[in-house]
């Protein structure tokens, strides 16, 4: 029983990063109907300059702070120069471009920093809480994981439904004609929406950089658990991303914990391949049909 | 796809012929091929001679991509661990019963094609970007299977077989490079008549009518799902192939030979080329073998440090990939017809006006 509480946990704390990177492929998914593959390249590049400014010397809230900034910088430069060509052409040229995006970003991030993987520090400790004479699988580290993403969650949420910039972005998302037509700025929006999920992301990377290690290919599985989530929440609300994200966590962390940790990828496929052929517009998202 | 047939009133019997007959046709350019490429083989060191066995075996993968993708409008980002599939279904063969290579080389074909009925039945379902990342996820959990049956598949280090031998009829100095080198080029040329032949058969249009508009081809009677697992079968009998000729040149299988920067190779080689062209394979995989080639010699000749000269040609991949796709969305293969169409049009324009474009090749890439 204790060993269930403690993949629970661990599957919560998982879940919330999993969930943050799915919250990123779903505000560029509604903004553009792109499928970001450059996200895992984009969030390691951001956890790698934080990562550089903790290690030449300053404190570990300013590297996370720069993670922030430049994941904010870098994904509405990214928009800008390379996305703005393939939007509203066919899906194959945009997967194709953020792929491409995704390994050359990776090799950058080789040619400047190398390929040995380098520790990355957590906020705070990583051992676990004790409850009795039982260590649990859940750090003050794992706690403010959780905390943070739910923060990122509900600031998004409030942006969306309470302020005029969440507006316009909806407005431009979901009727960019008629949005354009009323004077939204539709692409301005666009590229907001790009930066704003590139901040969630480097968040993400911020956050399970101290488990994974920071090296150029280290975070491409955790595109693929982001991306089993944000289907499995239907790729269209943010709510759903929180949901699916949660779901993968627990499912991999019993995966890992009763099965084998190998599996965890293939469990991720499983699960992925299950869902969509169940319900391939994912969980949350409402019946639309395939346009002729 | 090939060759456009060129129907000239000056042209004698026999060859006219062959170029009307599509199976003859593909038979005499890979009859053809085969002569240049085997005297090439001949003046080819033994590192040359790689590089092309090293072509041959992404040529089959790339086509078998091409087909998938530009013909049928599938994307699959996966096929690097279909080739591992393939790969290790060859080394646990080779080090078992004892059977001849083409044999074991077959095998190694259906035992992919299988696994690509599996993926193919999930991919039917699936659209575009959906596609993507579930074959995506396979590319990156596959390989993780090796180490999940370390005494099976070998784990990180893999499995290793010795070379394929030399017949001794070719005499004891015959270097191996090159009989390496003509077995991988057999196996591509089998492959393009075989998937040249499909392209312009019933199938190959059944499989361009599914891409180009499903419903349209569903209410032509055609079975949508069922040949969108028919181009996965296909492209995954490729593939298998391909791994199989990857241990004929490398005499390993490795989870480390079939990471995801493997799969985005392959998808490189059928971007560059031109999507759906077997042609563009050819360029596609000939690139994809040469740009680290050349990116290495680029390193070493600027002094470039160790970890720029590691990642350059990934990066040149990443950059071709946005860069054709930005610039020129049907690749090399397309910028080549449209230079010979150029000059062809021009010699029609002065007879009568041109013409329509062919169909469906512009709006390729749509799934």
């Amino acid at each position: 029983m204790s060993r269930f509480i403690d993949l629970t946990l661990n599957g919560i704390a998982n879940g919330a990063i999993y969930a943050a990177v799915a919250l990123s492929l779903v505000l560029i998914w509604r903004a553009t109907r792109i499928l970001n593959f450059a996200q895992a390249g984009m969030l390691m590049f951001t956890t790698f300059i934080a990562w550089a400014v903790i290690d030449s010397g300053a404190s570990y809230w300013v590297g996370f702070a720069v993670a922030l900034v430049s994941g904010l910088a870098l994904g509405a430069i990214v928009e800008r120069i390379v996305i703005r060509p393939v939007e509203g052409a066919p899906p194959l040229n945009a997967v194709v471009v953020t792929l491409g995006l995704l390994i050359l970003i990776e090799a950058i991030a080789g040619m400047i920093w190398g390929g040995n993987p380098k520790s990355f520090p957590p906020a705070f400790s990583i051992k676990g809480y004790h409850v009795g004479n039982h260590t649990l699988l859940f750090s003050p580290f794992d706690l403010f994981t959780v905390l943070v993403v739910l923060g990122m969650m509900v600031l998004v949420a409030v942006l969306f439904t309470r302020t005029s910039l969440g507006l316009r972005m909806r407005a431009a998302a979901f009727e960019p004609e008629v949005a354009r037509l009323l004077g939204v700025r539709v692409a301005q929006m666009f590229t907001v929406g790009w930066a704003l999920a590139a901040v969630a992301a480097s968040l993400a990377g911020v956050l399970i950089a101290p488990a994974v290690f920071v090296a150029p290919n280290n975070f491409d599985a955790v595109l693929v658990f982001g991306f089993t989530a944000a289907v499995l929440g239907g790729l269209e609300s943010p709510q759903g991303a929180l949901v699916g994200g949660m779901i993968i966590g627990l499912a991999l962390s019993y995966v890992a914990g009763y099965i084998s940790g190998q599996l965890v990828t293939l469990g991720a496929l499983a699960i992925l391949v299950a869902v969509l052929m169940i319900r391939p517009e994912g969980l949350f998202a409402m019946h639309q049909a395939r346009r002729v | 796809m090939a060759t456009r047939v060129d129907v000239s009133v000056t042209r004698g019997g026999a060859a006219r012929r062959v170029v009307d007959h599509t199976l003859l046709r593909h038979l005499a350019i890979a009859v053809a091929a085969g002569v240049v490429l085997w005297l090439i083989t001949l003046s080819l060191g033994s590192f040359d001679n790689i590089q092309l066995a090293t072509m041959g075996y992404y040529f089959v993968a790339v086509a078998g991509l091409t087909v998938l993708t530009g013909l049928n409008g599938q994307i699959s980002l996966g096929h690097g661990a279909l080739m591992a599939i393939g790969a290790y279904t060859t080394v646990k063969l080779q080090s078992g019963p004892g059977w001849p290579l083409a044999l074991i080389l077959v095998v190694a074909v259906i035992v992919t094609a299988l696994a690509g009925i599996a993926a193919g039945a999930a991919a039917a379902r699936l659209r575009g970007p959906y596609l993507a990342g579930a074959t995506l996820a396979l590319a990156v959990g596959l390989p993780s299977l090796a180490d999940k049956f370390p005494k099976f598949l070998g784990a990180s280090n893999g499995i290793t077989v010795p070379p394929p031998t030399v017949p001794s009829s070719l005499g004891a100095t015959f270097p191996l490079e090159r009989w390496q080198a003509w077995i991988t080029i057999l196996g591509g040329l089998a492959t393009y008549v075989l998937l040249a032949n499909l392209v312009r058969s019933r199938v190959g249009r059944s499989l361009r009518a599914v891409r180009d508009d499903e419903i349209a081809a569903e209410l032509c009677g055609l079975h949508v799902p069922r040949t969108q697992v028919l181009a996965f079968v296909i492209s995954a009998a490729c593939a298998g192939l391909a791994g199989g000729l990857f241990v004929v040149v490398n005499n390993l299988a490795a989870p480390g030979s079939f990471p995801l920067s493997l799969s985005v190779a392959v998808l490189t080689g059928v971007i560059l080329g031109g999507l759906g062209s077997l042609m563009g394979a050819v360029w596609g995989a000939a690139l994809i073998v040469l740009i680290p080639t050349w990116s290495d010699d680029l390193s070493k000749a600027m002094n470039l440090s160790q970890n720029v000269q590691a990642n350059l040609s990934i990066a040149i991949y990443g950059l071709v990939l946005i860069g054709v796709m930005l610039a020129a969305p049907r690749g090399l293969q397309g910028l080549i017809e449209r230079i010979v169409g150029l000059g062809r049009g021009l010699r029609a324009n002065q007879q009568r006006s041109r013409g329509p474009q062919r169909p469906g090749k512009e709006e390729k890439s749509e799934p």
